[in-house]
């Protein structure tokens, strides 16, 4: 294994609070101490930030079940192009993750990729199904970091009290996006756009519905919870009193809501055909804050491969979804520079934070990652932090190229990403 | 974000492809209305054709049934001298699993000239006008809840036809006005051409308070919504309503909101009562007013083959 060393660069890690010029060493898939250290390589990272790799709780690989949109190879491959170095991915494959022999299968598949760690969510309920529970302990033997249940709504609210109970009884994290299955049924936000253009509106009472929810349920039940792709300003705010009040509950947002509103839908443009649907920018505005905050814990690419067909179609009909991986680092940047945030707060929308969750959520298997203490695995992401560059579709590694980015200018370009002291992506020089 | 060009306009604010009628200046809508006059002549000689586009090949796409809007546009285009072919989507290769662009791309390698196009989505003929080839034009024949531009300008005709004046008019839109391209049609070619009055008039349920921001008063009783009207259009109630927990039954619905002639009498004396068809007597609208002397039904149909070779004259005249 390669003794690596990278120089120069300006070292910005939010779990020791350290922003500081400095060196970093790798020795055996762990950060080392740099004295008497003898690197077989060395990386001259003048004028780069270092930072951990990015941890991006939500990216949908394609496998199992949707190769024509993405495979392992590809999106994996994505992931570190894009810095992100861990993902959990949602149970809702095909075959849907709800069989340890399949997430054993997946993760032994990554693994043998030496690209991103894999983290796999585990499904709550067979199938998807909301009626039967899954094998919890099972799954989580065989890698699954929490349960959830992707986009699909547990209906029976008698079901998903007995899963929250039965995931509390070993301490295992929920993940839940909250969107209540009858008022959530629609293909853009419902308010004004959507009723001068004639679309089928989600109101954000389905948001804050299925939040109250929740929040009875971990009350009365004591799991944690982690919530998927708040949407709104009304459901930011149940969340921000909610954790006032002591719950165990996190949450993340998409870089689509971060940066993107109705409007921006133009003439059905499918690229914006996303789930959750883009809001108004009153949402946006209280995501921003939010994630500032920390009301917000982490930032996340959403990122779902959709075939090109399948968004060439009229705009309720398109898939829902976008490419994301590769443009996490570069939409939190962007977010940080237009807040005014300073490079360590922003970064750890998409280090430390996401890591803590993670770890929250699957304290058995602490990954230890998101740092760069010594000792800890050397998961690292080094960009140039001033390098803005064009988001075009063909240069993206992903099998799928569609974003509603597409054109847009993103800040930071990554030179380099390590996974467990490999060099996993290292971008041509010039 | 970009700023987007109206796709139905070409770089000299000409109309290419008549999408919706949201971003048409006045002077493109008049036009449309002042061509239509010059057809209505056309329509009542004996031999019914102008040669406008002879040697024309227009495709009807209707990926929603209807033969009566089809049958509008077919007529029209005979009357341009065009050659009309009809699509049976239903029964052709999209059953068979074909991509609406697929299907596109086969007809354009026909040589279509114009698409008229019906589909049940929102937003469908932004695709195909998108997609097609650049000579090609798109007439938007209706697409989901969205748009039904040719319908709009032909109760724009009707009216003006009746009322001369657009800018001293209060107009009542009533019924099912959340699931109605209809009515956003009217309503946006009503506050383009200066309509001071447009009130949505309907239940809860059906006309949502967020359609203000359309420009319109919403309003939720018949005595509120039609008192002074000088112009009521009423919208068709589907039974679809009733199984969506929208209304509870067409009975009620006719009590509450049906255009009877005690409830006309509340609007202007001189008000006309314009219905864009099928009508379902004693569900929106009673019997004896829709053969009354306020009715103006039937000429909306005569004005609207005239408007439909309006607008196809127009667009196929100008180059993208």
């Amino acid at each position: 294994m390669t003794r690596l060393l990278i120089t120069g660069a300006r070292v910005i890690d939010a779990t020791t609070g350290r922003d500081d010029h400095g060196s970093i060493a790798i020795a055996d898939g762990r950060f080392v101490s740099t004295r008497d250290f003898t690197p077989d390589r060395t990386i001259d990272a003048a004028g780069a930030v270092a930072i951990p790799g990015l941890v991006d709780l939500a990216a949908r690989l394609g496998e199992p079940g949707h190769e024509h949109a993405g495979l392992l190879e590809s999106e994996l491959a994505a992931a570190v192009a894009g810095g992100v170095t861990s993902l959990v991915c949602p149970p809702d494959t095909d075959p849907v993750l709800d069989e340890p022999g399949l997430v054993e299968m997946l993760k032994f598949r990554a693994q043998n990729l030496h690209l991103a760690r894999l983290y796999p969510l585990g499904a709550l309920t067979r199938g998807l199904k909301g009626e039967a529970l899954t094998e919890m302990a099972e799954l989580t033997e065989a890698g699954c970091i929490g349960f959830g249940q992707a986009d699909v709504a547990v209906r029976d609210t008698l079901v998903l009290h007995r899963a929250l109970m039965y995931a509390a009884t070993f301490g295992y994290a929920v993940w839940l996006r909250p969107n209540d299955a009858w008022l959530g049924i629609g293909v853009a936000a419902k308010g004004p756009l959507a009723t001068r253009m004639g679309l089928a509106g989600v109101p954000v009472l389905a948001e804050t519905i299925a939040l109250a929810t929740i929040f009875e349920l971990v009350k009365d039940t004591g799991a944690r919870v982690h919530l998927c792709r708040l949407s709104s300003a009304a459901g930011i705010e149940l969340v921000r009193r909610a954790k006032a009040e002591g719950l165990p509950v996190t949450c993340d947002v998409s870089i689509h809501s971060l940066h993107l509103i109705d409007v921006d839908m133009g003439y059905f443009d499918s690229a914006m055909r996303l789930v959750p649907p883009l809001r108004q920018s009153r949402d946006r505005d209280a995501i921003r804050a939010a994630l500032a905050d920390g009301t917000i814990d982490a930032l996340v690419s959403d990122h779902v491969p959709v075939a090109e067909d399948a968004k060439q179609l009229p705009f309720a009909e398109a898939e829902p979804g976008a490419t994301g991986l590769e443009l996490l680092l570069g939409a939190a940047l962007k977010w940080g520079q237009e807040a005014k945030l300073g490079l360590p707060q922003t970064l750890a929308a998409v280090t430390s934070r996401p890591a803590a969750v993670l770890a929250a959520s699957s304290p058995a298997s602490a990954p230890n990652i998101g740092g760069l203490g010594e000792g800890a695995p050397a998961d690292l992401c080094l960009f140039a932090p001033g390098e803005l560059w064009r988001v075009e579709a063909a240069a993206l590694r992903s099998r799928s190229h569609l974003t509603p980015f597409a054109g847009h200018e993103m800040p930071g370009r990554v030179r380099c990403t390590i996974v467990a002291g490999n060099v996993a992506f290292e971008s041509a020089p010039g | 974000m970009f700023a987007r060009r109206n796709p139905q306009l070409n770089q000299h604010d000409e109309l290419i492809h008549l999408l919706s009628i949201e971003g048409l200046p006045p002077a493109v809508l008049t036009h449309i209305l002042d061509t239509a006059g010059t057809f209505l002549s056309v329509n009542e000689r004996d031999v019914k054709k102008v040669p406008l586009l002879r040697g024309k090949s227009v495709f009807n796409l209707f990926f929603e049934n209807s033969t009566r809007t089809r049958t509008t546009f077919e007529i029209a285009a005979k009357r341009l001298s065009a050659d009309v072919i009809n699509l049976d989507i239903a029964r052709s290769s999209t059953a068979k699993g074909e991509s609406l662009l697929d299907t596109i791309a086969n007809l354009s390698a026909m040589h279509a000239d114009m698409f008229v196009v019906r589909h049940g989505e929102s937003g469908a003929p932004y695709l195909i006008a998108k997609h097609c080839a650049p000579h090609v034009h798109v007439v938007n024949a209706g697409d989901g809840r969205h748009s039904h531009p040719t319908q709009g300008l032909l109760d724009m005709y009707t009216i003006r036809h009746y009322k001369k004046d657009f800018r001293n008019l209060t107009v009542a839109i009533v019924g099912d006005i959340v699931h109605s391209r209809v009515a956003r049609s009217d309503i946006h070619a009503l506050t383009t051409l200066g309509a001071p009055e447009i009130r949505a008039v309907g239940p809860k349920t059906l006309v949502p308070s967020d359609l203000k921001e359309m420009g319109v008063r919403v309003c939720h009783s018949m005595e509120e919504g039609i008192r002074g009207a000088d112009v009521i259009i009423m919208l068709r109630l589907q039974n679809e309503r009733m199984s969506g927990a929208m209304l509870p039954s067409a009975g009620e619905y006719f009590k509450t909101f049906g255009l009877s002639p005690e409830k006309l009498a509340l609007a202007a004396p001189d008000a006309i009562v314009l219905h864009p068809g099928p009508i379902n007597r004693g569900v929106e609208i009673d019997s004896a007013v829709v053969d009354g002397k306020q009715s103006v039904i039937l000429p909306q149909v005569t004005f609207g083959i005239a408007v439909r070779m309006a607008v196809m004259s127009i667009i196929a005249g100008n180059a993208p």
